[in-house]
C-alpha cells in the first residue's frame, strides 16, 4: 500500500499469473481444429492466440499440379458447409480466365444453387452459434431446414455435401421441373422457419445479454482488419460483391444488403438472419425469371463435352469392337501399357493384337494409338479376328467417325488440359462467410503456376484476439461463432 | 430360556424386540427409498431426454427396448464396464473421494424428504438446515474433483461450480427463511402440515415472491440451464468432471440428478404443500382423498423437474459475470425484501 492512500492491484501484492490455456485443437466449440492459448486471469481474458493450420491440405499447391478444370472438386474440401459457393466462386474465376461466358440459364440455376449454399451455410452457423452460446433447440430447429436444403442439392446432383455441381463453363446438367417446384414449396415454407428461430433467441433476455456489446468491431477497424461478408456488413459497411462486382445472375435480381449499426455480436446475427431472407428472395426471384436454353457454354475448346456425343462409341450396349490393323501397328506399345484391362498382347516392334474376349471396350487404346492403327468396327463383339480384320477394311460410318473425334478431343482434354494465356488474375465472389478470391497466375499452360486462395475464414480468424480482448471466457466462443469460419477453408 | 431370563427381564425383551423392528423398518425404508431413488435417476435422464427430444422435433431414445424404456439400464451397463482412466498426474487420492463426497451428499438428503404422511425415514427437526448442510459438503466434492483432476478445464470448472453453489446457496436459504417463518419450524413434515392448516393451502401464493427466488436459485445450485456454467461445453468441455470416466462420472451423473430430486421434493415440500393438496380443492372434490398422498407429492416433484427440462431446452446460457450479479444483485435483494414484508406482515395481522 502506498502512503497515499491508493490501492495497489492485487495481483501485484500477491505476484499472482495468468493461467494459460489451450483450447483446441479438439474442443467441442471451436468450430473445427482451431487451436487457440487463452492467457487468462480468472475468467477475463489477457491475451488470446489463435494457431491455425491443423487442417492443412495444400490445396493451393494440389492446384498447381492440376488443370484448371481438374481442381474445381477440391474447392468441395475447403468450406466443405458451402461447397456450392466455393465451386461457384472457383468457377467465376477460372471462366474469366478462359474468356468464355456462361450461357443464361446456367447463370440463374448457379446463382439459385448460390442462394441455397448461403442458406444452408447461415443455418449451419446459426445452429452452432447458438448452441455455443447454450440454445440448444435452435440447433436442431436449424438442421432440420439445412437437412431439406441438402436433399434439394441431392436432387439436382445427387450429392449433399461435396457437390462440384457447378462446372466452368456451366453447370453439371440442367435441373428438373420437379426441382422447381420443390424449391418452390421450399421458399414459401422458410420465411416462417425463420421467424421460429427468432422467436426463441431474437429477444431472449439472456441472448441479449450474451450478444450485445460482445466483440465490438468499429466500421473503419473492421475494414483495416480485411472483414468482409456479414462479418463486415454488422459494422454498418455495406459492402458485398454481389451488388458492387455482379457475377452469375445478380444483377438481374433484386435485393437489398442488410447492414448493422454498432457492430457487435448481435448485430451481426440479425445481418445473417437477414440475408438469409434476402437470400430466400432472390431464390423465388431467379425461379421466375429462369430462362430456357443450354447449360454450357459452347466454348468445346475450354469445356467438357457432354459424355452422350461419345456414346456411340463406349456405351456398353452398343458393342464395338477394336481392332488393331496389322499393317499401321508399329508395336510402340502405348496401347498395350494404357490398356487398364490388359487385353492387348504383343512384342516389340512387332504388330500387337487385342483378345476380345477380354476388351472392355472403353477406348482408352483408341485414343492412345499415334499412328491410327487401331479401328473401331461396328459390328460387335464374338467376332473372330479374321472377321475383324475383314470388317476393318470397310469404310466406317459416319457417327462413329464423329463420336471418335469427340472421344479423341475429350481425351486431349482430360490428359492435358486447354492452355490459357498467360497472365494473372484474382477474382473475387461473395460467399457466405465473405469475399472468396481465386487468384491465379498462369506461365501459358493448362496449369496455374501459382494458385492462391484469398479465404474469408483465414481472415476472420486473424482478427479473433483483436475481439476477444478484455472480455471473458464465454465471450470467446460467442466470438468464434460470430465470424463464422470453417478451418477447413481457412487452412486450406 | 432361564439363561436368557437371567439375564435379561421380559420387559427388557420386549423393549429390545420393538427396537429390532423399529430398525427392521428404517432399513426396509432406505432400501424402498435408495430403490426408488436409483431407479428415478435412470428414468429421470431418460424422460429428460424423452422431453427435450420431443420439443426438438425429433424422438430421443428410440432403439433400446419399446420406445427406448430399457436405455437407462443399457447406459448403466455401458459406464459400468467402460475403462476407468485417471490422468496421470492426477491427485489419486483425493481423485477417487470427489465423486463419493458428491453422491453421497447428495444421497443423504433423501432420508429427510417427507414423501409421505407417513413415510420419511428421519424426521429431522432441522430438516431444512440439514439439506443446506449438505449441499455445502456436496461443493467440496466439485471442488475437490477440479483441484485432483490437475486439469485446466476441470479446475476453472470447479471454481466456477463452487462460487456459484456457494452463492445461489444463499439466495435459496433467504428465500426459504420466509417459509420458515410461516411455518415456524425447520421441521419439512411440519411445514408441509403448516401450509394444510394456512388460507391458501400452499405457501407458493402468499410467498410468491420467495416461491421464484427459489425456483431460480434450485436451478442454479444443481448446475441447470441457464445456469450451467461449471459443465457449459462449449466452454469447458465438462467442467470440473472432464477427467472422469466409468464408474466415477457415473457418480456424478447419479449425484447430479438426485440433487435435482432433492431440490424438486423441497419445492414440493416447501412451496407446493408436499403430499397434501389445498383445503379448498379436497373440499369441493372429496373423491380426492382416496389418492394416496405421495401421488401428489411425485406430481408435484415431476411437475418441477419437467420445469427444469422445459427450461433447458429454451434458453441460452448465462455467462460468469451475470450470473452472479443475478444472484447477487437481483436475487438475495428480492428474497431479503420478501423476509422484511413476511415480518412485518407476520407482526401486524
Amino acid at each position: 500500500m502506498s502512503g497515499k492512500g491508493e490501492m495497489e492491484p492485487v495481483g501485484k501484492i500477491f505476484e499472482t499469473r495468468e493461467l494459460n490455456v489451450n483450447m483446441g485443437p479438439q474442443h467441442p466449440a471451436t468450430h473445427g481444429v482451431l487451436r487457440l492459448v487463452l492467457d487468462i486471469d480468472g475468467e477475463t481474458i489477457v491475451k488470446v492466440t489463435p494457431y491455425v493450420g491443423y487442417l492443412h491440405r495444400g490445396i493451393e499447391k494440389l492446384g498447381e499440379s492440376m488443370s484448371y478444370f481438374q481442381a474445381l472438386p477440391l474447392t468441395d474440401r475447403m468450406d466443405y458447409v458451402s461447397a456450392m459457393s466455393n465451386n461457384i466462386g472457383y468457377c467465376v474465376a477460372v471462366e474469366k480466365l478462359y474468356g468464355i461466358e456462361v450461357p443464361e440459364r446456367a447463370k440463374f440455376i448457379r446463382t439459385i444453387a448460390g442462394e441455397m449454399s448461403r442458406i444452408a451455410n447461415h443455418l449451419l452457423w446459426l445452429a452452432t452459434h447458438a448452441l455455443d452460446i447454450g440454445a440448444m433447440t435452435v440447433f436442431l430447429y436449424c438442421f432440420r431446414e439445412r437437412e431439406w436444403i441438402l436433399d434439394l442439392y441431392e436432387m439436382i446432383c445427387g450429392a449433399r455435401l461435396t457437390v462440384t455441381y457447378p462446372r466452368v463453363g456451366g453447370v453439371r446438367n440442367d435441373v428438373q421441373q420437379e426441382f422447381l417446384e420443390s424449391l418452390w414449396k421450399f421458399t414459401d415454407e422458410f420465411p416462417s422457419r425463420i421467424l421460429e428461430y427468432e422467436t426463441l433467441i431474437d429477444q431472449n433476455r439472456i441472448w441479449l445479454l450474451r450478444t450485445k456489446g460482445i466483440g465490438v468491431i468499429s466500421a473503419e477497424e473492421a475494414v483495416n482488419w480485411g472483414m468482409t461478408g456479414p462479418t463486415l456488413r454488422g459494422s454498418g459497411v455495406p459492402y458485398d460483391i454481389r451488388k458492387f462486382m455482379p457475377y452469375d445472375a445478380y444483377d438481374k435480381v433484386d435485393f437489398e444488403v442488410p447492414i448493422g449499426t454498432v457492430g457487435d455480436t448481435y448485430d451481426r446475427y440479425r445481418c445473417r438472419m437477414l440475408e438469409m431472407r434476402q437470400s430466400n428472395n432472390i431464390i423465388r426471384q431467379c425461379i421466375e425469371k429462369l430462362p430456357a436454353g443450354p447449360v454450357m457454354a459452347d466454348a468445346p475448346k475450354f469445356t467438357m463435352q457432354p459424355k452422350d456425343k461419345m456414346m456411340p462409341i463406349t456405351h456398353p450396349t452398343k458393342q464395338h469392337a477394336f481392332f488393331i490393323k496389322e499393317k499401321a501397328c508399329k508395336g510402340c506399345g502405348m496401347c498395350l501399357r494404357a490398356c487398364p484391362a490388359k487385353a492387348i498382347f504383343g512384342e516389340k516392334k512387332k504388330p500387337h493384337a487385342i483378345k476380345q474376349d477380354m476388351c472392355l471396350g472403353c477406348a482408352t487404346c483408341y485414343v492412345t494409338c499415334k499412328f491410327k492403327a487401331l479401328v473401331i468396327v461396328p459390328a460387335g463383339k464374338g467376332l473372330s479376328d479374321e472377321k475383324l480384320a475383314e470388317l476393318a477394311e470397310a469404310p466406317v460410318p459416319e457417327e462413329i467417325t464423329k463420336a471418335s473425334e469427340y472421344l479423341v478431343r475429350q481425351f486431349e482434354f482430360v490428359k492435358k488440359g486447354p492452355k490459357v494465356p498467360e497472365g494473372e488474375i484474382y477474382v473475387a465472389t461473395e460467399v457466405p462467410k465473405g469475399e472468396l478470391g481465386f487468384y491465379f497466375v498462369s506461365d501459358g499452360s493448362a496449369k496455374p503456376y501459382r494458385m492462391r486462395v484469398r479465404a474469408p475464414s483465414f481472415v476472420h480468424a486473424g482478427c479473433l484476439p483483436r475481439l476477444c480482448a478484455g472480455h471473458l471466457v464465454a465471450d470467446v466462443i460467442a466470438n468464434i461463432g460470430t465470424i463464422d469460419i470453417v478451418l477447413g477453408e481457412c487452412d486450406r | 430360556m432361564d439363561i436368557i431370563w437371567s439375564v435379561i427381564s421380559p420387559a427388557q425383551l420386549d423393549a429390545f424386540v420393538k427396537f429390532c423392528i423399529n430398525v427392521l423398518i428404517i432399513i426396509l425404508k432406505i432400501v424402498v427409498v435408495l430403490a426408488v431413488g436409483l431407479l428415478h435417476v435412470a428414468y429421470a435422464t431418460y424422460f429428460e431426454r424423452k422431453v427435450i427430444g420431443h420439443m426438438q422435433v425429433r424422438l430421443g431414445p428410440m432403439r433400446v427396448g419399446p420406445h427406448g424404456l430399457l436405455q437407462p439400464f443399457a447406459d448403466g451397463i455401458k459406464l459400468f464396464f467402460k475403462e476407468d482412466i485417471i490422468p496421470a498426474k492426477a491427485d489419486k487420492t483425493l481423485f477417487y473421494l470427489a465423486p463419493v463426497i458428491f453422491m453421497a451428499s447428495a444421497m443423504v438428503n433423501l432420508s429427510v424428504i417427507p414423501y409421505s404422511q407417513n413415510f420419511i425415514i428421519a424426521d429431522l427437526n432441522v430438516g431444512l438446515l440439514f439439506i443446506f448442510a449438505m449441499a455445502g459438503v456436496g461443493v467440496y466434492g466439485i471442488f475437490i474433483s477440479g483441484w485432483a483432476s490437475n486439469s485446466k478445464y476441470a479446475f476453472i470448472g470447479g471454481l466456477r461450480s463452487s462460487a456459484q453453489v456457494i452463492s445461489y446457496e444463499i439466495a435459496m436459504g433467504l428465500s426459504l427463511v420466509g417459509v420458515m417463518m410461516m411455518a415456524g419450524s425447520l421441521n419439512l413434515s411440519d411445514i408441509v402440515r403448516a401450509q394444510q392448516e394456512s388460507v391458501f393451502g400452499i405457501y407458493a401464493i402468499p410467498q410468491i415472491v420467495a416461491f421464484i427466488v427459489f425456483t431460480i436459485s434450485a436451478t442454479a445450485e444443481v448446475n441447470r440451464t441457464p445456469f450451467d456454467l461449471p459443465e457449459a461445453e462449449s466452454e469447458l468441455v465438462a467442467g470440473y468432471f472432464t477427467e472422469y470416466s466409468s464408474f466415477r462420472f457415473a457418480l456424478f451423473f447419479l449425484g447430479e440428478y438426485i440433487a435435482m430430486f432433492i431440490m424438486a421434493s423441497l419445492c414440493a415440500v416447501c412451496f407446493l404443500g408436499g403430499w397434501s393438496l389445498p383445503w379448498y380443492i379436497t373440499k369441493y372434490v372429496p373423491f380426492i382423498n382416496y389418492v394416496p398422498g405421495v401421488v401428489w407429492y411425485l406430481v408435484k416433484v415431476y411437475a418441477f423437474i419437467f420445469f427444469y427440462y422445459w427450461i433447458r431446452a429454451t434458453v441460452p446460457r448465462y455467462r460468469y459475470d451475470q450470473l452472479m450479479a443475478v444472484g447477487w444483485k437481483i436475487l438475495i435483494p428480492l428474497a431479503l425484501a420478501n423476509i422484511l414484508v413476511t415480518g412485518l406482515v407476520k407482526i401486524l395481522v
